[in-house]
């Protein structure tokens, strides 16, 4: 029995070109710049100079404020320049240039393959090395994973959710970790429910990849608590929200968290890196990309150290093809389209894709014919269709009233508009100017 | 490689498009075209063929010299509102009134209100009820079917199972005679009566609406809603009192209810968008054709039924609103 | 006259009476004792409701002149010193003057002096556009073109060049109201003092990179090499983040710093043309900006820079 969540949501074609493809190793680069804006939260403070020599693993950046998580060297070598570097809005903002020299871990990091099941430490250990790890939530959305460990006074939670739905159309570098680290990712999972204190774990997994679900039920038996449970394949279902809703059927209030249904999520990717962290005392510094295109030559699934630049990958799966039109980071439903190639991965890169120019552009906007296909697609039950002239025409305050603070920008009311009209593009105007007016009604 | 382009997310789209939704509702009303050109001949295809030019040109001129914007009557949304209007007409109707009608379905009922998306009520059923208003006479002798199909205006006329009905009705006659004088259900369900161009046959309508279905141009709650709610009502009726009123399935076969239900009701512009309202909608629709039908001075009602409707609709729109998640949490 | 007419005009009659009492009544009971100056202000005031001064409409800030004590802080910048003058006798205060000020595009980055580096296909709007890039252009400074100071403007006082892409203020219509520098997302436009027959000199450009990647991007951006500084007699201009200003008070419009500029960030708007002299070291300069406004002046430089 597969389970899906309602209402809304939409079928785009799949494109998972890279299903089934290995893990590749990238090789290291010959200079990456690690930016200091990896995750939701605050900037952490450079603990480096120009000059210093780090290895890989090494703490180079420290976590400040609240919400905010540590970053560590992804290679060994010199400290080129600590300066601003375009990222991938074309803005300039912090980050770390290192010239790679060898390739020199840190001697505490376990370099061997061996699967370590058994957990040594205890809860609040566990959260801590977790936060020293510097990992971010791996799914997109980067928010540090310590501080969602960090439950609210009086809240429990009962449900482990492990995101592994990748509902976004090219991606596949969850399936391919489902299907090679699953045993990693299942102790990740035990790591968490230790760290939580829940029992009950639920996977869900798209039926569009059957081979991971079939292969993680084989192995999760192994572990108590942890199911597996098969998703019919709809976008946004690895929205969490939408995945809640469809594992456990309860919806997270507007305006709420997971954990006000005593649920929690984490990808699996999330999963993996903390399986590391505890485990083999490895930071985050490296993960799974999806390297995918149409006319992409040789796409894959590489294994990349954080910093690496675009340019680096797209070489490594046979160089930009003749007619690309745009390059996304992530995928085509929620990816941002980068303005160049020079742009470094980042902890919630899972992908990169190559779209031609023949599916670059939009397509001319026409009136609104009221078909209310918007509305029939939201997974939050808004109205676009009404939405977007408010925010045209700026009446902010209305948006707010209409609930738009709720929409998860899925992109489902622009991929289906008929008209082809920019309804996100004014929603998230919306939403922006919303939390202005919210902050200054707080002050 | 060009530059690159960028812009915000998604940067995929479905290939649906508002010309290919409108095409498709033409692809649908194919069935009912060819019944009428079986039944009516000639004249359904001069009356469609007029109608559908008119509307497409009156748009096309509003749009370059009053409007002065590009013209978009490559949408087809035009093109549906002539054939349309045109399937709502006798076949036997004198071209320069076509023509007149497609102006004010045009020029009034649409673009008067700023085009595509803006207007309240259905265009083609402005024009319809312009006309019959107007000039009822022409716009109440039909043809009758089958018979000289290369007549066209000096077609030999009939009555339509309505105008006989409430005819027959207001004389005193008792439902078993009446009967007699209607086309057979099954004849009617075909087509094989008096009416307009295209809403004689019921089941080459429903074709198109399984088709419109299929491609998933409209969905299933307003024909349904107007449908049953019409069957409901005069089904009460009949149960009550046999001798005086028609069965349920005499309303569901005979006038444009059909194609009213089907085609004009669900037009996207100017129907409610959530299924909610949908209904209130349908069954809005329903149960006045039935009133004007069975207590009014028309024989039909469903053109002024789903005109009334049409404008209820922004009002449901505003107060009915889909069910946002997390809104009421229901947890368990 | 027949009794069907007849009682038809006395029931008429009575209703329109009975009605007229009634009103009269609610009308006394229900008076709202009003400033009669208040309209009279808002009959002197432009009208607009352009929100300008600070307040939601004209007839807002009406009230506001009536219930302060002195009009040193409210100015109706649509309506000038010449409203405030009316204001100010109509409600027996004194006003301020102020000098008259017109909003400024300090970007020169037409499609000619920028190079695209991106193609931007969203929603043709400045603020969805610089909420998620910093532009197409490799410029994270400069305007965006998509005309948000367009659609603010009350006055049809700005127009998009579609040669240029930039905007184009109309002077004479530009009534200070600051539509559109609120809306602008780059904070390009500023409001200077209005100089007579409308002379302007001004730093056309807030990029504030270095040198080199400014000029990289746009070869008429503000470098900020100080050449307009030094040569500056009344200390008009400084120089911050390797980005030049002229101060607009201090500014005495003596156009010396003009040449100086080696990338033509610096634009003399509405000066006859230089003499002699002055014209060997810029050719085209002087006469071209005489009578053409910010676009186009800059494309005839261009051939000079190269």
């Amino acid at each position: 029995m597969f389970k899906t969540f309602r209402p809304g949501g939409i079928h785009p074609s799949d494109n998972k070109l890279t299903a089934g493809s290995e893990i590749r190793g990238l090789p290291v680069p010959g200079q990456v710049s690690i930016p200091m804006n990896q995750h939701i939260g605050a900037s952490p403070k450079i603990l480096v100079e120009k000059g210093d020599l780090v290895k890989v693993g090494q703490l180079i950046a420290q976590e400040e404020g609240f919400i905010s998580a540590n970053i560590h060297s992804s290679v060994s070598g010199k400290v080129l320049k600590v300066d601003a570097v375009v990222d991938m809005s074309g803005y300039k903002r912090k980050a770390i240039t290192i010239k790679v020299e060898g390739d020199e871990w840190l001697e505490e990091i376990d370099t061997s393959t061996e699967l370590v099941k058994e957990i040594s430490l205890e809860r609040h250990e566990i959260v801590r090395k977790i936060n020293e790890s510097g990992i971010v939530g791996m799914g997109g959305a980067t928010f540090p994973t310590h501080v969602k460990l960090m439950l609210p006074r009086g809240k429990k939670a009962e449900y482990l959710i492990v995101n592994g739905a990748e509902c976004e159309p090219y991606l596949t570098s969850d399936h391919v970790l489902i299907l090679e680290k699953a045993e990693q990712i299942l102790t990740g999972t035990s790591i968490m429910m230790k760290a939580l204190d829940v029992d009950k774990a639920i996977i869900g997994i798209e039926n569009n990849k059957l081979d991971a679900i079939a292969h993680m039920s084989t192995q999760a038996e192994h572990y108590p608590g942890i199911q597996v449970q098969g998703l019919k394949v709809k976008y946004p279902q690895g929205g969490e929200k939408q995945l809640i809703q469809a594992l456990i059927n309860r919806e997270v209030p507007s305006g709420g968290l997971p954990i006000d249904v005593g649920a929690v999520v984490f990808n699996v990717g999330t999963l993996l890196a903390t399986y590391q962290a505890i485990q083999k005392n490895k930071p985050l510094f490296e993960r799974v990309v999806t390297v995918t295109g149409k006319y992409l030559a040789n796409p894959g699934n590489l294994m990349v150290r954080i910093g690496t630049p675009v340019s680096a990958l797209i070489e490594a799966c046979g160089g930009l093809p003749e007619n690309t039109g745009k390059i996304i980071s992530g995928g085509p439903m929620m990816g941002k389209a980068l303005n160049s190639l020079e742009v470094p991965i980042i902890k919630g890169t899972s992908g990169i894709t190559v779209l031609p120019d023949t599916e670059s552009t939009r397509k001319e906007i026409h009136n609104c014919i009221r078909c209310s296909k918007c509305i029939t697609v939201c997974p939050m039950g808004l109205e676009p269709y009404l939405l977007m002239p408010m925010g045209e025409r700026e009446l902010f305050e209305r948006m707010e009233e209409e609930w738009t603070m709720d929409c998860i920008e899925c992109g489902s009311c622009s991929y289906i508009c008929p008209s082809n009209r920019p309804l996100l593009d004014y929603i998230r105007l919306g939403k922006v100017e919303i939390n202005k007016i919210r902050r200054a009604r707080k002050n | 490689m060009g530059i690159l382009t960028i812009s915000p997310s998604p940067h995929d789209h479905n290939s649906e498009s508002v010309s290919k939704l409108m095409y498709g509702v033409i692809i649908a009303l194919l069935p009912a075209f060819l019944v009428s050109v079986y039944f009516f001949g000639i004249g359904t295809i001069i009356i469609t063929l007029t109608a559908m030019v008119s509307c497409v040109v009156f748009e096309w001129l509003i749009q370059r010299f009053l409007m002065k914007e590009k013209p978009a009557i490559s949408d087809g949304s035009a093109m549906v509102t002539g054939i349309l209007l045109a399937f709502c007409l006798p076949t036997n109707l004198p071209i320069w009134l076509v023509i007149l009608g497609s102006f004010v379905a045009i020029s009034v009922g649409k673009m008067s209100f700023g085009g595509l998306g803006n207007n309240p009520f259905n265009p083609a059923l402005v024009g319809r009820v312009f006309l019959f208003i107007s000039f009822p006479v022409q716009l109440t002798s039909w043809p009758e079917p089958g018979v000289n199909h290369f007549a066209y205006l000096d077609a030999s006329t009939g009555a339509t199972p309505l105008n006989i009905m409430k005819n027959s009705i207001k004389s005193g006659e008792t439902m078993s005679e009446i009967l007699l004088d209607i086309p057979f259900y099954q004849d009617m369900f075909i087509g094989r009566m008096g009416g307009s161009a295209g809403e004689i046959a019921a089941a080459a309508l429903l074709i198109g609406l399984i088709y419109l279905l299929i491609r998933k141009i409209i969905t299933w709650h307003i024909p349904v809603s107007i449908l049953l709610t019409v069957a409901v009502f005069t089904g009460i009726m009949w149960l009550s009192e046999p001798a005086l009123n028609p069965n349920p399935l005499f309303h569901l076969l005979s006038g444009g209810l059909m194609l009213g239900a089907v085609f004009m009701a669900t037009d996207y512009v100017t129907s409610p968008m959530i299924a909610k309202g949908m209904w209130i909608y349908g069954i809005g629709i329903g149960v006045i054709t039935v009133v004007i039908r069975v207590f009014g001075a028309y024989p039909e009602g469903v053109q002024f039924a789903i005109l009334i409707m049409n404008a209820f609709t922004p009002l449901i729109n505003k107060y009915i609103k889909p069910k946002r998640f997390g809104k009421e949490v229901a947890n368990g | 006259m027949s009794p069907i007419v007849l009682y038809t005009i006395i029931s008429l009659s009575a209703t329109g009476i009975a009605a007229a009492i009634i009103l009269f009544v609610i009308a006394q009971r229900f008076k709202v004792i009003e400033d009669p100056r208040l309209d009279l202000v808002e009959d002197a005031l432009p009208g607009a409701n352009c929100g300008g001064c600070g307040f939601a409409g004209c007839r807002n800030f009406a009230e506001a002149c009536l219930r302060s004590d002195n009009l040193v802080k409210l100015f109706c910048p649509p309506g000038g010193n010449d409203t405030m003058a009316e204001v100010a006798a109509i409600l027996d205060k004194e006003a301020v003057e102020k000098d008259p000020l017109v909003a400024v595009i300090r970007c020169s980055g037409s499609f000619a002096h920028r190079e695209k580096v991106n193609n931007y296909d969203g929603a043709a709007s400045c603020a969805i556009a610089s909420s998620l890039y910093s532009g197409d252009t490799g410029c994270q400074y400069g305007c965006l073109g998509h005309g948000d100071c367009v659609r603010v403007c009350e006055f049809d006082a700005i127009h998009m060049n579609p040669e240029t892409g930039l905007p184009v203020v109309t002077d004479d219509k530009c009534t200070a109201c600051n539509a559109c520098v609120v809306a602008c997302p780059k904070d390009i436009i500023e409001l200077r003092k209005k100089n007579k027959r409308d002379r302007k000199i001004f730093v056309s450009c807030i990029n504030q990179d270095k040198g080199g990647i400014a000029k990289k991007s746009c070869s008429v951006a503000c470098i900020g090499c100080g050449k307009c500084e030094k040569v500056c007699p009344h200390d008009a201009i400084t120089i911050e983040n390797f980005l030049a200003y002229i101060d607009p008070v201090k500014c005495k419009l003596c156009r010396k710093c003009v040449p100086e500029c080696p990338t033509d960030a610096i634009l003399e708007i509405n000066f006859p043309p230089r003499k002699e002299k002055e014209a060997e070291i810029k050719p085209d300069k002087g006469a071209e900006t005489a009578v053409e406004p910010i676009a186009s002046d800059n494309t005839d430089a261009e051939p000079k820079s190269e």
